[in-house]
Order: C-alpha cells, then structure tokens, then sequence
C-alpha cells in the first residue's frame, strides 16, 4: 500500500510508525524524519518556506514509491511532505517503509528520501533577520547513483 | 501555451504564469528558450544566468524534447525538498 500526503499541517510522526504496527507479517519498519535546521551560529532562521508544484509533487512521489516497490518487497510505505511556512524542528518529510527484513526496507527508505531530494519539485527559502534566500540544491545529492 | 514559473524563477520572471503564443519554427524546448530569450531581457537574464530544469505535463524533460502535445510547461530551478 502507498500513501502520499502533501499537506501544510504538522504531523504526528509516532503515530504514523504505530498505524505501521499493525501488520504482523512485515516486521521491518524503518522511518526517516526531515526536520528544520536551524542556520550558521551567526544566523537565526526566522522560518522556513516552502514552495511546491502541486501536480508534480504528488505525481513524482507516487512514482518514486512505486519504484521501490518493484525494487524491493515492500508492503507498505508513507511519504509525507509539507509546503507552507514552517519554524526551526518542525518537521517537514516523513518517509516510512515496511517489509519482511530490516535491510530492504532500510534500503528503499534511503532509495525513496535521495530520489525525491533531486527529482520532487519543492523549493525551500530560509528566512532570516538579514532577509530571504532560496536554498541551493546540494550538489552531493545529484552524485548518488540509483 | 500555458507556462507556469516557480520559486526564484517565478521571482525573477515576476509572474507564477502566461500564456505565450510562439512561431510554428518553435518545435524544442531549445527552440522554446532561445525564443524567450529574444523575447526581452528579463528572460534573456534568467535563461543565461540561473539554473533551471522544465517539465512538460508534470515530467521532467531535457532541451531536445519536442512541444508539440504539450499542454502545460512549467520553469522552476533544480529542487530542494526533502
């Protein structure tokens, strides 16, 4: 089962892992959680925007999760993305995936988080008492090979 | 054609959307780019100075790929979601 949600409203992690617990057949479940850094010692981050095309974004999601699933034997996976203004350790990607044996499902969830940081279309701009900047995408990111 | 603009190209173009008719000779995203570039000097700055990737009906797509079925083309700069 795939579920992807883009929302601007927080949401509750440790439930989302609990809902995961009730299947009993599939007892690998690993969760990855995005969250707000804060800026460089000097600067504070006032908040977090985030920008996204939401015809794409949901699109991308979709087909980023259905590849890991022909890639490994998942039963089920949650992503979660927000748009909107967000604050410092908020939390703002949720990716949870579940399979028979730890490994694949460690597996899929790095798979699912490094394909939607260069392939997703969100945009994230930092707020701070000096002003506005747009994040640069980390070009360490478009190294990986999938 | 309907073109949609997103976060800093959406800044620097000043608009999130248009509809631009070009010429028949406009065939590639190539084709696309140089056309909006000649168009004036706002777009001329972006496409020469910013990164930026397109995606033609919500698929990403390099700049040989051919217009003629598309419906919507959006502009944005590479992502940083996640």
């Amino acid at each position: 089962m795939i579920d992807i949600r883009i929302q601007s409203n927080e949401f509750d992690f440790s439930q989302e892992v609990k809902n995961f617990q009730n299947n009993k057949i599939d007892g690998a479940v690993v969760c990855f959680l995005g969250s707000v850094r804060d800026l460089e010692p000097k600067e504070t981050l006032e908040k977090l925007e985030i920008e996204y095309y939401p015809k794409m974004a949901k699109k991308v999601l979709k087909e980023t999760a259905k590849k890991a699933f022909k890639k490994w034997s998942l039963s089920q996976c949650l992503i979660i993305h927000r748009f909107g203004e967000l604050e410092v350790n908020e939390p703002i990607v949720l990716v949870i995936t579940q399979t028979k044996h730890r490994k694949d499902a460690f597996k899929a969830n790095e798979y699912i988080i490094d394909f939607l940081k260069i392939n997703a279309p969100f945009w994230k701009k930092e707020h701070s008492p000096k002003g506005a900047k747009w994040v640069k995408q980390n070009r360490r990111d478009l190294e990986i090979n999938f | 054609m309907k073109i949609i603009y997103f976060a800093k190209i959406r800044e620097l173009i000043g608009k999130s959307e248009e509809e631009i008719s070009f010429p028949n000779s406009v065939k590639t995203i190539e084709d696309l780019i140089v056309f909006l570039k000649n168009h004036n000097k706002i777009y001329h700055n972006v496409f020469e100075n910013y990164d930026f990737l397109i995606a033609c009906d919500e698929e990403l797509v390099d700049m040989n790929y051919e217009i003629n079925k598309t419906k919507e083309i959006a502009i944005f700069p590479p992502v940083t979601g996640g």
